[in-house]
């Protein structure tokens, strides 16, 4: 019960598992997220521990399965058949993962990759060993014709040849094969300065593109045929082709062989394809049958990984048969937690339960507020300035509203107000869609978990409109306006004559007729017309601002007389909270109240001789009440009352609490044997134990003093104490004046918002209405296309964070200050949704 | 026939909007500038001449109000097309989205 105030009881517990059904145990403690384990080991570095294998072993089968799905988002690239169909990871479990079968999985997947390159290799040699001889047919076929006389081409008879060539004692040479058609220029000059024209080179390109092996891109390759002679130019020219990595292949001698070889090439390029075919189904094969199961996988080794890494923080008790872990866990959900540890036992099958124990203890808890989807928006931003103390006053839910009404004094259009509300309602309306759930963009998730926020925000901004009466800058004369000009010409204070010859003229509210009441709700719909409107609002939000501030404020001091009673801090209650709040309201409380009665008291008929209320305030610290006219009969007298109140409340804030503390702890020392002889009463050390504990949890230890010790008589530090006390004072004195003044931002952003939105209006819209040409209405198209824009971005988007961001600072440093501590820590359970997932990361889940 | 659509998902999300928008803050404003709001009178074309000359006052500055009213109301009109072309540009997209998974 009132989590959403203070937050959740917490206690800590021991739990007793038996080793077979520990596992099993904290499987169903990840899957409710109920409690937080405390490390029992902390002495131990993370390779010592005792289940550093499992994880290793666990990390191990994470490397294989990312390996797979990257092998698997390749393959079925290609075909895409089946590669849509996985969106989300299925909690089904189709097969139990086990390291050995990932292994095996893994060396097959390499095994079948490795083989398929090999043929592929293999096939590109082939494909390019037919083309070099296809085309060096070309080049016997074509220099047929032309014969030199040195160097006649073998043709078919080989004898004859080869006798003509030892006439002239060398041997005529052949060395054709492939070269990248980069390379081929280099290589032909390198080939003449070599061997300067003992060499003959040809070449053709080829025009198909061949994969490269090594890089897997298409090249565009070039056959040559070197013809040399003389073995010595032979051998460099063999260096050459090596520097260059040209694919040699051997020429055949005659036309015969060259018809053999290239039908011989062309059975086998067949039954290579056939092989890389019959190679890819398989893989596929493979592939499906992993990919059932992979994402199972990957998320059961996640929590493998996880419940191991608990596993690690428990120890073992005396008789080592028993685990032994502590944990942080809500008061309200032990029974949950007994039922999951039964659960667990009944699963691993084991004869002798688990059990939970609750045990006593002097640390202090995690925080835990239970939120749900509309609250969490606001916890947030309360925790995003600090986590509360246990079981402290949280500030939530005051600020569902305080926070949107605040953004609203400042925001306050209606029309703006219209605009952001339906935003939020669209994004509250489609909360569950996926697809804007789950998107990466930054900017949007943070706009998305506020949504409430903003919704709350638009609704509140529709309100301040009406009350400021602004509508994108136009007034909204709803219920017709109190003022009426018609009176000053009946009055016969104008003439007719008058109009013409003034530019302004002041409509006077004492002549009968002209004020006729106020409007109903909000401002009057003439102030737009007004030229003096600036003057008449900026004295009416400055106040206002100063009200709502100085409400603000008290309602924070009040706030902390919650945790003052909550934690036994009576004293606290009288020396800290009744000076603060004595001196807060009797100086600007006394404020509000004076802008009050100015209001109600002071007619139109009066307003010549209306007080300044600043130089009266002015004036009562000056203790010169005699230089102006009395607001009220007795007003000196009780302005220096309400001052030597507050002054004399600051030595009260400042030495009343060390004082008492100190008289407390030093002056009962007589009163101690007393004291001591109760405890000897108390004849086992586990009944004083319990008694602190029971005090614990009702908070009387949560204090700023040492509590650490075990005895009554704790050590009291004078001088530390006092030291914070006077912290205090004087933070929260100054801080007074300060934090009333600053919230007269509430009524400089409202002025800067309005003075935007009029300029945008007047700048823009005016442009596209004034147009009297016949085509002007096709200009105010565009000229409201443009209106909307600059809407959206400088008043909503620029205006509205302003606002918000001005609104939390309030709210962070003037509300909280009056009672927040937020020093506490979170409450981190052990969950398996809150693992992070690293495939998520690399956009493979 | 050559696809017809010319603008993405968000672009065609923006133009319906601002179309919305555009319909029923124009069509308010050709209400108010027909009823003629005193509100509104900086926004109206007139010069000194149409006062000062005026023989029937004040008609001549009515006459100007109804001119800016439907002018409103003409260029809500538009947008109401703007509107109607931007749905078929959603609609369009989210058949492309169909075809392509």
């Amino acid at each position: 019960m009132c989590s959403l105030l203070r937050g959740e009881e917490m206690c800590l517990a021991q739990l007793f598992l038996q080793s077979g059904s520990a596992y099993d145990c904290i499987n169903e403690l990840g899957e409710l997220g109920l409690v937080e384990f405390r490390d029992l080991n902390p002495g131990v570095n993370a390779f010592q521990r005792k289940h550093v294998n499992e994880i290793k072993k666990c990390e191990e089968m994470e490397r294989i399965l990312g390996k797979d799905i990257l092998i698997f988002n390749i393959h079925m690239c290609y075909h895409h058949n089946y590669y849509c169909s996985y969106v989300h990871y299925h909690w089904v479990y189709v097969c139990v993962c086990s390291q050995e079968q990932l292994q095996r999985l893994e060396v097959e997947l390499g095994e079948v990759t490795r083989n398929k390159e090999k043929l592929q290799r293999n096939l590109l040699e082939l494909t390019e060993y037919t083309h070099m001889l296809r085309t060096t047919r070309n080049f016997v076929q074509r220099t047929s014709e032309v014969s030199y006389e040195e160097f006649p081409f073998l043709e078919k008879d080989t004898l004859m040849d080869y006798s003509s060539m030892q006439r002239l004692g060398a041997k005529l040479g052949f060395i054709s094969g492939l070269i990248q058609r980069t390379k081929i220029e280099a290589f032909e000059r390198m080939l003449w300065r070599v061997c300067k024209g003992y060499t003959i080179l040809s070449y053709a390109e080829v025009e198909e593109y061949l994969e490269d092996p090594d890089t897997g891109e298409p090249t565009k390759s070039v056959v040559f045929l070197i013809s040399y002679w003389g073995d010595q130019i032979g051998q460099k020219v063999k260096k050459i082709c090596d520097c260059y990595h040209c694919h040699l292949y051997p020429y055949p001698s005659s036309n015969e062989e060259r018809t053999d070889v290239v039908e011989g090439l062309r059975t086998r390029i067949q039954d290579l394809h056939t092989v890389l075919h019959r190679t890819d189904d398989y893989l596929k094969q493979v592939l499906m049958k992993a990919s059932e199961s992979v994402y199972t996988w990957v998320i059961q080794v996640k929590k493998m990984k996880a419940i191991y890494f608990i596993l690690n923080l428990c120890s073992f008790d005396v008789t080592n048969k028993c685990l032994i872990a502590e944990v942080w866990c809500p008061v309200n959900d032990i029974p949950t937690l007994r039922r999951a540890l039964e659960e667990g036992s009944r699963k691993s099958g084991a004869t002798v339960p688990s059990f939970v124990n609750r045990i006593p203890t002097n640390d202090t808890p995690p925080t835990l507020i239970r939120t749900n989807k509309f609250t969490s928006g606001f916890q947030n931003i309360v925790d995003a300035y600090g986590v509360g103390n246990y079981r402290e006053v949280n500030p939530a839910p005051f600020t569902i509203i305080t926070f949107p009404f605040l953004f609203a004094v400042m925001f306050g259009d209606l029309g703006h107000g219209v605009i952001m509300a339906l935003f939020a309602l669209w994004m509250v309306l489609y909360e569950n869609n996926r697809k804007l759930k789950n998107t990466r963009n930054e900017i949007w998730n943070t706009f998305f978990e506020g949504r409430y926020i903003i919704l709350m925000m638009g609704l509140f901004s529709i309100y301040t409109g009406l009350i400021y009466n602004d509508c994108f800058s136009k007034s909204l004369n709803i219920f017709g306006s109190g003022w009426s000009v018609k009176a000053m010409f009946e009055a016969k204070v104008w003439k007719d004559a008058d109009i013409r010859g003034n530019r302004v003229l002041t409509l006077d509210p004492n002549v009968t007729g002209v004020f006729r009441g106020p409007y109903p709700l909000g401002i009057d719909p003439i102030w737009n017309l007004a030229s003096n409107r600036l003057t008449f609002l900026n004295s009416y939000k400055m106040k206002m601002s100063v009200i709502l501030g100085v409400i603000h404020m008290s309602f924070g001091v009040i706030l902390s007389t919650y945790n003052y009673l909550h934690f036994r801090k009576k004293h606290s209650l009288y020396l800290v909270f009744l000076p603060e709040l004595l001196f807060l309201l009797c100086l600007f409380g006394y404020l509000v109240f004076m802008i009050f009665y100015k209001w109600l008291v002071f007619t139109a008929k009066d307003s010549r001789l209306a007080p300044s209320i600043l130089i009266h305030f002015i004036n009562m610290f000056l203790m010169q009440g005699d230089g102006v006219q009395p607001l009220y009969p007795g007003q000196t007298g009780l302005q220096v009352f309400l001052v030597v109140i507050a002054v004399l409340s600051v030595p009260v804030l400042l030495l009343g609490k060390p004082v008492y503390l100190y008289w407390l702890h030093n002056g009962s020392h007589r009163l101690g044997m007393y004291r001591g002889y109760e405890r000897v009463r108390r004849n086992s050390e586990e009944e004083l134990y319990l008694m602190r504990a029971h005090d614990m949890e009702e908070g009387s230890s949560h204090s700023d003093l040492s509590t650490s010790g075990e005895r009554q008589t704790e050590e009291f530090d004078f001088a530390d104490e006092f030291l914070h006390q006077a912290i205090h004072t004087i933070e929260y004195c100054l801080g007074c004046v300060s934090n009333t003044a600053s919230y007269l931002r509430l009524w400089a952003l409202s002025l800067a918002h309005a003075q935007l939105s009029e300029v945008l209006w007047t700048m823009v819209m005016r442009v596209g209405l004034r147009m009297d040409t016949s085509l002007g209405v096709f200009f105010l198209v565009p000229v409201f296309g443009l209106f909307a824009v600059l809407t959206v971005s400088i008043l909503l988007v620029m205006e509205g964070l302003s606002a918000f961001l001005h609104a939390l600072r309030l709210h962070w440093v003037e509300f909280q200050n009056k009672f927040y501590s937020g020093t506490g820590v979170k409450f981190c359970p052990f969950s398996f949704s809150l693992l992070p997932s690293s495939f998520e990361h690399d956009g493979l889940l | 026939m050559p696809s017809l659509l010319f603008c993405g998902p968000k672009m065609a999300a923006c133009g319906i909007v601002i179309s919305i928008w555009g319909v029923i803050m124009l069509a308010m404003l050709g209400i108010f500038f027909s009823a003629k709001s005193a509100v509104l009178i900086e926004d109206v074309p007139f010069t000194e001449e149409d006062i000062r000359k005026d023989t029937n006052p004040p008609q001549n500055i009515y006459s100007l109000y109804n001119q800016v009213g439907i002018n409103c109301f003409i260029a809500a009109g538009i947008y109401v097309a703007v509107g109607a072309v931007s749905l078929c540009q959603v609609r369009l997209n989210k058949r492309q989205e169909y075809m392509v998974t």
